[in-house]
C-alpha cells in the first residue's frame, strides 16, 4: 500500500504543472477546484496510510522511488514514519482549506490560475520536505518551498514593496542555507552518506560531541533562516505582501515550520550535543519574548499576525531545543489550525474593508460579519492559551517541559510565561480593536461577510482549534504515542509528574493568558483617545516596538549598504575597467593597428610596384649571403 | 664562344634598366614593355646558364616563360583598352581609387 505514497506529492505537483500550462483555458473557480481537488487527494491518501501509525506498533518504512545519486546516499525516498505522517496530514489537510478558502478570496484576480498553481507547487515542495528520506532530498524540497516563497509573496509583482519584499525573503532564507548547507556537508564527510538511516543509527559512534555541537549550530543557522527566527526573521512581516492565503498557509501553517521539522527530524545529532539544544532554546525563548513586544504595537492586521508567528515559532524552537520534541510538534499542529484561521480571518476582514489594513480605522465590525468574528475570536482564546483550546495544551507542555528540565532552561520557563501574557494581550488587542467598539471607519467601506467558500473554511479550522488539544493531554497522551516509533533513538523531555505540578504550572500559565486577555480587554474596549493615551503612555518603548527596534534600519546599515558598496565597486570598479576594458581594449589595439598601417596603402601602382622591387632584392641578398 | 659571363651582364644591365623603367615610367604600355624587358632579361640569363653548363633545362625554361610572356601580355593589354575607353587616360597615376 505504502508504494501509493508517491500520489502524495506527485497529485499536487501534477497540478502546478497543468494550471501552469493549460491553466488559462480554465474558467474561474474551476482551477481552484483543481487544485483543492489535488491537495485533497493528498490528503486522502496520507490518511489512509497514516492509519497504521494510528492503530499502533507499526514502524517506519522507506518508499525507494527514484535513484538520483545513489553516490552520496541521495536518493528519492520517501521515510514513511509517524512525524512525516503527521507532518503531511497537517501540510495537507490545512492546505485544502486554505486552497478552498482561496477560491473565493483570489477572485477576480488576472492570474487566479496561476495563483494556484503556485500554490500547488508550494504543497508538492512541502511535501518532498516532510516526506523525504534523505537530508539531499529534505534539502531538494528546502529550496522549493523558498522558491514558492517568493513567487507567492510577490504574486502581485507590479507592486514595489512586494518585489522587493520577495526579494528580501528568498535573500535572507538563502543566508540560512548556507549554513544548512555547511551542515550537510559535514554530515557527508563524517558518515558518507546523506540518508537518514545510514546516519541516525551510527551517529552515537561516529560524532564527536564538539562535531555535533557544530553541525546542531548549522543546522540552527539553516532553521533560523527557513523559521524566522532571531537574527534572520526580518523576511516575514514584509512577506504579508503577499495575498492571505499566502501567508495562511505558508508563512503560518507550513513552510516556517520547516525549520522545527528539520531540528525534530535530526534529533538523533542534537542528542549528542547539549550546547546546540541550549542554543535552540535560547534562540526560541528570545525570539519569541522579542516578536511579541514587537507585535504590541503594530497597527497592520497582517503585521500583528506575522510577528506573532515568529513568537510563537520560537516557543517551538523552546521545546525541540529542550528535547520535548513531542511539546514542539504539538505546538506546529495546534499553531497551524489557530494560525491559519487567523490569517484567513484576517483576510476576511481586508477583503470587507475593501483591502485597507490598518487597525485604527476598523471597529464595530462583530455584526456585520459575525462568523468571522466569532471563529476569530475562538483562534484569538486558543493563542493566548486559554483552556480547554488547543493552544492551552500545546504552549503549557513547552512550558512545563522546559521548567522540568531546570537549569537554564528554567530562565526561559520564564521568558515563556511572560511571553504568554503579551501574547494573549496582543491577540486581544486586535480582536477588540477589529471587532468592538464604535466603527471607525465612516462609511468608507462595506464590510460584509465573506461567502460561504470562504466562511466553511474558517469554522473547520474553529473546531480544529477548539479540540486540537485534546491529542496530547497529561491524561491521554495520544499524540506521543503515535509519534514514539520517530523518536525512538532519543531522549524525550517530559512536563512534571504529578498533578499538583500540572495545576500549578498551568495555572501560572492560564493566569498568564487571562490576564492578557482581559487587560486587552479593558483597554481597547474603550474609545479610541482612550488607548491612543494608553498607548503613547509607553513612549519610547512603544515607538520602538512599532518599529521593530529598527532591526531593519539596523542591517540596512551595517550589512545592505556595504554590499551595495561593494557590489558598486566590483561592477564599476573591476569589471567595467578591467574586464570591459581588456575587451575593448583589442578591438582598440587592433583599430590603432590598421590606422597605423593605412599609409602603405596608396593606390599607387608605382609605389607598389616599389615596394615588391625592394622586398625581391632583400631576399635575393639574404639568399646570397646565405651560402 | 664569348665568356658567358658577358651575357649575365647583359642580362643583367637590361634587367635594370627595365626594373627602373617600370618604377619611373607613367604610362601604362611603357611599363607593360619594361616587364617584357624584365622577363626577356630572365630569358637571357637562363640560356647564358644552359650553353655555360651544357644543360637543356635552361631552354625548356625559356619556352615556358615565353608563353606565359605572351599570355600575360594578351590579358594585360586586354586591361589597358578597357581602362582607357573608361578614362580616356593610360598614365597610372590617375588610377589610385584603392587608397587606405
Amino acid at each position: 500500500m505504502t508504494d501509493l505514497l508517491w500520489l502524495v506529492i506527485a497529485m499536487p505537483l501534477a497540478g502546478a504543472v497543468g494550471l501552469h500550462f493549460v491553466g488559462r483555458l480554465l474558467k474561474e473557480p474551476l482551477a481552484g477546484w483543481l487544485a483543492s481537488a489535488a491537495v485533497g487527494g493528498s490528503f486522502v491518501v496520507a490518511a489512509v496510510l497514516a492509519l497504521p501509525f494510528i492503530q499502533g506498533g507499526e514502524h517506519a518504512e522507506v518508499v525507494q522511488l527514484w535513484d538520483w545519486m545513489p553516490a552520496i546516499g541521495a536518493r528519492l525516498e520517501i521515510l514513511w514514519d509517524p512525524l512525516s505522517a503527521l507532518m503531511s496530514l497537517i501540510v495537507t489537510g490545512v492546505g485544502l482549506l486554505i486552497h478552498v478558502f482561496a477560491i473565493g478570496y483570489m477572485h477576480g484576480d488576472e492570474r487566479y490560475h496561476r495563483f494556484f498553481a503556485n500554490l500547488n507547487l508550494f504543497a508538492a515542495s512541502m511535501l518532498t520536505l516532510v516526506l523525504a528520506g534523505n537530508y539531499a532530498m529534505l534539502f531538494l524540497g528546502w529550496e522549493l518551498v523558498g522558491l514558492c516563497s517568493y513567487l507567492l509573496i510577490g504574486f502581485w509583482f507590479t507592486r514595489k514593496s512586494a518585489a522587493a519584499a520577495a526579494k528580501k525573503a528568498f535573500i535572507v532564507n538563502r543566508i540560512g542555507d548556507f549554513g544548512f548547507m555547511v551542515g550537510l556537508m559535514l554530515v557527508f564527510t563524517t558518515f558518507g552518506t546523506l540518508s537518514y538511516s545510514g546516519i541516525f543509527e551510527r551517529a552515537g559512534e561516529e560524532l564527536t560531541t564538539g562535531l555535533a555541537t557544530l553541525i546542531g549550530i548549522l543546522f540552527l543557522v539553516g532553521a533560523a533562516g527557513k523559521s524566522a527566527q532571531i537574527p534572520l526573521y526580518v523576511w516575514l512581516p514584509d512577506a504579508m505582501e503577499g495575498p492571505t492565503p499566502v501567508s495562511a498557509l505558508i508563512h503560518a501553517a507550513t513552510m516556517v515550520t520547516a525549520g522545527v521539522y528539520l531540528i525534530a527530524r535530526s534529533a538523533a545529532i542534537f542528542e549528542l550535543s547539549p550546547v546546540a539544544q541550549v542554543t535552540v532554546a535560547t534562540v526560541g525563548a528570545l525570539t519569541a519574548l522579542v516578536a511579541a513586544t514587537i507585535a504590541l504595537a503594530q497597527r497592520d492586521i497582517k503585521r500583528v499576525l506575522a510577528y506573532s508567528t515568529i513568537s510563537q515559532l520560537g516557543y517551538m524552537f523552546m521545546a525541540v531545543g529542550a528535547t520535548a520534541y513531542v511539546a514542539g510538534v504539538f505546538h506546529l499542529m495546534t499553531h497551524a489550525f489557530f494560525k491559519a484561521l487567523l490569517f484567513l480571518c484576517a483576510g476576511s476582514v481586508i477583503h470587507a474593508m475593501g483591502d485597507r489594513q490598518d487597525m485604527h480605522e476598523m471597529g464595530g465590525l462583530f455584526k456585520k460579519m459575525p462568523v468571522t468574528a466569532i471563529t476569530m475570536g475562538v483562534a484569538t482564546l486558543a493563542i493566548a492559551g486559554i483552556p480547554p483550546l488547543a493552544g492551552f495544551w500545546s504552549k503549557d507542555e513547552i512550558l512545563a517541559s522546559s521548567f522540568a528540565r531546570g537549569g537554564w532552561y528554567s530562565a526561559l520557563w520564564v521568558i515563556g510565561l511572560v511571553t504568554a501574557f503579551l501574547t494573549a494581550f496582543y491577540m486581544t488587542r486586535q480582536w477588540v480593536m477589529v471587532f468592538l467598539g464604535t466603527p471607525r471607519w465612516e462609511g468608507a467601506a462595506d464590510p460584509h461577510e465573506s461567502p460561504r467558500v470562504m466562511t466553511v473554511p474558517l469554522v473547520l479550522l474553529a473546531v480544529l482549534s477548539v479540540i486540537g488539544g485534546l491529542a496530547n493531554t497529561p491524561w491521554r497522551t495520544g499524540l506521543e504515542h503515535f509519534l514514539e516509533p520517530a523518536f525512538e533513538l532519543v531522549q524525550l523531555q517530559h512536563p512534571p509528574e504529578g498533578f499538583w505540578m500540572f495545576v500549578l504550572l498551568a495555572g501560572l500559565s492560564v493566569f498568564a493568558g487571562l490576564a492578557g486577555v482581559g487587560a486587552a480587554f479593558l483597554t481597547y474596549r474603550e474609545p479610541r483617545e482612550s488607548w491612543r493615551g494608553f498607548e503613547e503612555g509607553f513612549e519610547p518603548l512603544w515607538g520602538m516596538w512599532e518599529h521593530g527596534y529598527r532591526v531593519d534600519d539596523v542591517y540596512g546599515q551595517v550589512i545592505v549598504a556595504p554590499g551595495r558598496r561593494a557590489a558598486e565597486g566590483a561592477a564599476f570598479g573591476l569589471d567595467l575597467p578591467l574586464i570591459d576594458g581588456a575587451v575593448n581594449g583589442v578591438a582598440r589595439l587592433v583599430r590603432e593597428l590598421g590606422d597605423r598601417a593605412r599609409f602603405l596603402q596608396t593606390g599607387f601602382v608605382r609605389n607598389y610596384g616599389a615596394l615588391l622591387l625592394a622586398g625581391t632584392i632583400t631576399v635575393v641578398i639574404w639568399l646570397v649571403a646565405g651560402t | 664562344m664569348v665568356d658567358a659571363g658577358w651575357y649575365m651582364g647583359l642580362a643583367g644591365a637590361l634587367f635594370l634598366i627595365g626594373a627602373l623603367g617600370l618604377l619611373l615610367r607613367r604610362n601604362a604600355l611603357v611599363m607593360f614593355m619594361c616587364i617584357e624587358l624584365m622577363l626577356n632579361a630572365v630569358n637571357l640569363t637562363l640560356i647564358s646558364a644552359g650553353r655555360a653548363l651544357n644543360d637543356l633545362t635552361g631552354q625548356v625554361a625559356v619556352f615556358f616563360i615565353l608563353v606565359v610572356a605572351a599570355a600575360e601580355v594578351v590579358v594585360g593589354l586586354a586591361i589597358i583598352v578597357s581602362i582607357f575607353r573608361l578614362r580616356a587616360t593610360a598614365s597610372v597615376d590617375e588610377l589610385s581609387e584603392l587608397r587606405g
